[in-house]
């Protein structure tokens, strides 16, 4: 580590006055983004909205084959790598490097599971020509809406993995930086900024697994 | 300190340039790559013109046509007029205007630079392919489904654009609230600093919507999903609200910075602070606000209700007020100015002009009625080139020439600079408001085969067209005169109030020796200023 990389990180950025500055910048950039992450769902929803209340028998349909069970554990693996990162940014928030580097770790190991788990859900949807090209085939129900209801699952679950892929990568750097010694009590805003957008990759998954997995069950 | 390197000497390589987190350099990119979409979209629309001189399909089949009408509009909206004036001048001089030394991320405003580049090459590429042919507007469920053009990398292309543009008018907001320097209050901001955060907030807030819109149909065109085609149960007209919900608002993104841009301008050739300042900025905020809530005007004739169709109405309506009351506080500025007629005043004027008659034929427009008699006629056409060309373009080669001493250090000829302001005026003029008349009369747009009443006003048009494309020939021969032959400018050649006045041309990397300190209000010029005569 001592060869000629040895400059030493400076976490304030020449355009700022000074950290906090830079850390208000980050926080309002980051909540900022959350809000076009919204809009950018949003449209999805909007769709799903519409058609929904088009076809309700199709949906209904479409969502009674999806697994409940795996929805359920998925939804439980999320939440608890919610937590364990509001546990990373607390203890990034104290200096607590070692703990930090365990609570990133096993938010990333989570989020793992929870792709891992998509996969299996997707494998199965392969197997049973249930995605939605032009080989779609829904055994049980037959009319419009239900290629339209796996379309849907698929933008609306196929982008959520998206970005739990792109968070996962983003945790692999930051776990990498933090174990490198880059953050202290007084700078840790890449963990805390990393966390609001882990936090609401898991908050769109709690909408998706009612309106997909739940809603219509019983009509 | 006179051998202190400016930003553009701090640095020769090409990969200084490339890889820059100066705003001000980012800002040249973005100038370099815009002008070559204008160009492109020029070449265009030359074709087109030259095509319509005739009623008879002389030079093309329809479906070329319908093709190089489609590129014209790509290119001219989504890789020149929406990031024209935020990501070129807006991102050279908003950091300044505020008292920043750069925005607030300067390499996620790079990135968002090469997310431009990408997008712009996709739709090159779907130029190469042979380009696209739906139209700008990208309708299904013939974009998604039945056109055999290239639209899958264009729809790619404007996917990626506009990541981009989010990531511009992200910049800015954070820019605006957390780097203003000390004394810089909210009511002290330039005008031009308060239209841009109009727009930014449009450009966060819709631009995601056009994408995820965009996604849909690539996903139902490349791997057979079902969002919009009518065979399987989907609505079509669901992506023409999705499409509008952005692409109006849009409008404003091209407008609003303009606007920015002449508020400057008024004041600074006027040498007065805008009448009614607060009212400037604040209507730029109603507009943003109200312009999320009339894109069903573009939808009177699809199948949406007549009832939203009314309120869609009202609402459309509304906007005209706070473009009136800019209007109105502009003009009220030249009371008692001390005016003068540089180049920029004469867009500014060129802008009053062309925005009157482009915003009052909105209002036409608005009228559910006459809606159905003129939709989809060349009145539309000549409306909304009257708001982008005349709004757009007009308040963007007036704040190029305005800032240009700043960005190169260099004066460019003002006889040229007059000359090509007035040949754009008259020439602008003469394309489009015959298309007012054919349009009125019934010639549909989007066709190159029309009937021979039609043809005086064609032939109108295209010697317009003729004048307008020589008049912009000129601003870049004279911009690129002046860097060779133009005298040296002083920091503040128009004697204009501004913090990016008070720095040399060109400025220094870091924009600032040490961090001003905003002790006045903006525009405070001496109130002893009057008359000049």
């Amino acid at each position: 580590m001592s060869t000629a990389n040895t400059k030493k990180f400076e976490p304030l950025q020449h355009h700022f006055a000074n950290l906090n500055q830079q850390y208000e910048c980050a926080s309002l950039g980051m909540w900022l983004f959350l809000v076009t992450e919204i809009l950018f769902f949003g449209g999805i929803f909007l769709a799903y909205t519409i058609y929904r209340e088009m076809y309700p028998d199709a949906f209904a349909a479409g969502s009674h084959h999806l697994s409940i069970l795996l929805g359920c554990i998925n939804t439980a693996v999320l939440i608890s790598s919610s937590f364990t990162m509001v546990m990373a940014v607390h203890t990034a928030r104290l200096g607590k490097k070692h703990a930090t580097t365990w609570f990133l770790l096993l938010t990333l190991i989570l989020g793992c599971v929870f792709l891992g788990i998509k996969a299996v859900e997707y494998t199965e949807k392969f197997t049973h020509h249930l995605v939605p090209n032009n080989t779609f085939h829904f055994e049980g129900f037959d009319g419009p809406g239900i290629r339209i209801f796996y379309s849907i699952y698929f933008a609306l679950t196929g982008l959520h993995a998206l970005h739990m892929v792109i968070g996962a990568v983003i945790l692999v750097i930051i776990m990498i930086q933090n174990m490198q010694g880059r953050f202290s009590a007084e700078y840790n805003s890449p963990i805390d900024m990393f966390g609001l957008y882990w936090h609401f990759v898991d908050i769109v998954w709690i909408f998706l697994f009612p309106l997909l997995y739940l809603l219509g069950r019983h009509a | 300190m006179e051998s202190k390197k400016n930003y553009l000497t701090n640095g020769h390589t090409v990969g200084s340039w490339l890889l820059t987190i100066d705003h001000k350099r980012i800002g040249i990119l973005y100038l370099l790559s815009v002008t070559a979409f204008f160009m492109l979209g020029g070449f265009f629309a030359l074709l087109l013109r030259l095509e319509l001189l005739t009623p008879r399909g002389d030079l093309f089949t329809s479906d070329i046509y319908n093709r190089i009408f489609t590129m014209h509009g790509v290119a001219m909206v989504f890789f020149f007029m929406i990031p024209a004036i935020p990501a070129a001048i807006g991102n050279f001089v908003l950091p300044i205007m505020v008292g920043a030394k750069d925005l607030a991320f300067p390499r996620i405003n790079l990135l968002s630079w090469y997310l431009y580049i990408i997008g712009a090459a996709l739709a090159f590429v779907s130029i190469v392919m042979g380009g696209v042919d739906t139209g700008w507007t990208f309708y299904t469920p013939y974009s998604s489904t039945y056109s055999t053009s290239a639209v899958t990398s264009a729809a790619l292309g404007v996917f990626i654009a506009g990541f981009s543009s989010i990531l511009t008018g992200l910049n800015f907001i954070v820019t605006v609230h957390k780097m203003r320097a000390p004394g810089m209050t909210w009511f002290r901001l330039p005008l031009f600093v308060w239209a841009h955060y109009a727009t930014s907030l449009i450009m966060i807030l819709g631009t995601p919507v056009i994408a995820v819109t965009v996604l849909l149909v690539f996903l139902e065109r490349a791997f057979g999903f079902g969002f919009f085609d009518p065979r399987l149960g989907g609505d079509p007209v669901l992506f023409q609200h999705l499409f509008w919900f952005y692409s109006h608002p849009a409008v404003y993104i091209m407008i609003l910075p303009s606007m920015g841009v002449i508020s400057e301008l008024v004041a600074a050739f006027t040498k007065k602070r805008p009448f009614g300042y607060e009212f400037i900025a604040g209507s730029s905020l109603a507009i943003a606000l109200l312009g999320f809530f009339v894109w069903g005007h573009h939808m009177f004739v699809s199948s949406q209700s007549m009832y939203a169709g009314i309120v869609f109405s009202i609402i459309t309506f509304l906007v005209g007020v706070p473009s009136a009351v800019k209007i109105f506080n502009w003009l009220a500025t030249f009371y008692k100015g001390s005016i003068t007629f540089e180049t920029p005043m004469i867009y500014v004027l060129g802008f009053f002009g062309l925005f009157m008659v482009g915003g009052l034929t909105g209002l036409f427009l608005a009228i559910m009625a006459i809606d159905v008699h003129v939709h989809d006629t060349y009145f539309v056409v000549a409306h909304f080139h009257y708001i982008m060309v005349g709004g757009t373009v007009m308040g963007y080669l007036g704040g190029l020439h305005y800032w240009w001493p700043k960005m190169s250090g260099k004066m460019y000829n003002e006889a040229l600079g007059r000359i090509a302001a007035i040949g754009i005026f008259l020439g602008f003029n003469l394309t489009f408001f015959p298309q007012f008349i054919a349009g009125y009369l019934g010639m549909p747009r989007r066709y190159h085969i029309y009937a021979e009443e039609f043809q005086i006003f064609n032939i109108l048009s295209t010697g317009g067209a003729m004048v307008l494309g020589l008049s912009f020939i000129i601003p870049i021969f004279n911009m690129l005169w002046s860097l060779k032959f133009g005298k040296d400018a002083p920091a503040n050649p128009w004697n204009a109030k501004g913090l990016e006045w008070t720095i040399p041309s060109p400025p220094t990397t870091h924009n600032f020796e040490t961090t001003p300190i905003v002790t006045e209000e903006a525009y405070a010029y001496a109130p002893h200023d009057k008359g000049g005569h």
